[in-house]
């Protein structure tokens, strides 16, 4: 593997997780709890397409074959996604949905945290710009967990039980590969362990004030390294691609 | 506020400074549970086009309000004194913001 297919791979984790996570987010709309949250879930999921734009179009650019982001995000299947299994999650009641942005929230804001001094200058300068939008939403739902997790008896059993849900996803964001490593040593990508612990210190941080239980380590479902998915990611895209795939080419 | 028929919050009033020196505007009002999310919730609805350098949130329970039926007595004694309004002088030249 060259270091130039290790990077074209690592932008198509960072893009993809943002398309999917968006995607879900844009599932809300129309159907948030409030209109105020409505709007505070849309647009999220804007800012995390924004992000996604920015990852596909320099993996396409990398790539150098005249594909474009659409031609990424629109006409690959789902083995050929490299998204956190986290993101694919389904949205399930507002808790769930909560509970998953938080932990996926929390890991990328320490990994652009340190991304922002990564060698590539542009994921440096992606990442420089896409914290501040993290750090709102990170900001958004540990409010929300905090209020969930301490509000009635019955939210407090409600985003536990999310938290125990979908802990079995947490271990597969921080999987490496050669990829990894590679990208490690030019000192464009970070080592994962590092954020893990930062994640878990934010994680547990918020969970305390939140009265949660942390759920424990237990047995870990992984698979984005290597494209491999849970079953609504399939779902997900026949959805996000419909057009795409009825009308090949559509344009305006 | 009955709670059983309306369980998105208290109704917040979002005042929004443009910029830094100028006074806050009032831009609406929204729910909100709480102050944070008073706060977080005007900056999706009020602030997403880069309307503002800040925001207040005040309860709208908070805010005393003239009545429509104090109007005469509030308003209506000002009518007749044009002399409260700076329009007899002669506008010196040259001066532009006045």
């Amino acid at each position: 593997m060259t270091q130039q297919d290790a990077l074209i791979n690592y932008c198509l984790r960072l893009g993809d997780s943002s398309l999917i996570l968006g995607q879900r987010m844009a599932e809300w709309c129309s159907n948030g709890p409030t209109l105020e949250e409505d709007i505070a879930l849309t647009n999220i999921s804007l800012d995390l397409f924004g992000q996604a734009r920015t990852m596909l179009t320099y993996a396409a650019n990398l790539e150098g074959k005249g594909k474009t982001e659409d031609d990424l995000a629109y006409r690959r299947s789902e083995r050929e996604y490299y998204n956190t299994l986290l993101s694919e999650r389904p949205n399930g009641h507002f808790g769930d949905t909560i509970a998953r942005n938080f932990l996926h929230d929390v890991f990328l804001y320490h990994l652009y945290t340190a991304l922002k001094i990564s060698k590539d200058e542009t994921i440096a300068a992606h990442a420089a710009k896409s914290i501040k939008e993290i750090a709102y939403h990170l900001r958004h739902t540990g409010e929300w967990v905090v209020r969930l997790g301490d509000g009635t008896e019955e939210s407090h059993q409600k985003i536990q039980q999310s938290f125990d849900d979908l802990w079995m996803f947490t271990g597969d964001l921080f999987e490496m590969n050669e990829v990894d490593e590679l990208l490690i040593k030019a000192g464009i990508a970070v080592d994962l362990n590092e954020i893990k612990k930062n994640w878990e210190s934010t994680v547990n941080e918020v969970l305390q004030r939140a009265t949660l239980q942390r759920p424990k380590d237990d047995y870990m479902q992984t698979g984005r390294l290597k494209g491999m998915h849970s079953e609504y990611l399939g779902h997900l895209l026949t959805d996000m691609q419909y057009l795409q795939r009825a009308f090949p080419d559509a344009t305006w | 506020m009955d709670n059983i028929k309306d369980n998105q919050g208290d109704v917040w009033e979002v005042f929004v400074q443009s910029k830094p020196g100028l006074p806050h505007k009032h831009a609406g009002s929204l729910h909100a549970t709480d102050k944070e999310m008073a706060l977080q919730n005007a900056r999706d609805l009020y602030t997403r086009r880069n309307e503002g350098t800040c925001i207040w949130v005040v309860p709208s329970n908070a805010i005393v309000s003239s009545l429509p039926e104090d109007s005469d007595s509030f308003f209506d004694p000002s009518d007749d004194k044009i002399y409260r309004h700076p329009t007899h002088y002669v506008m010196p030249e040259g001066a532009k913001h006045i």
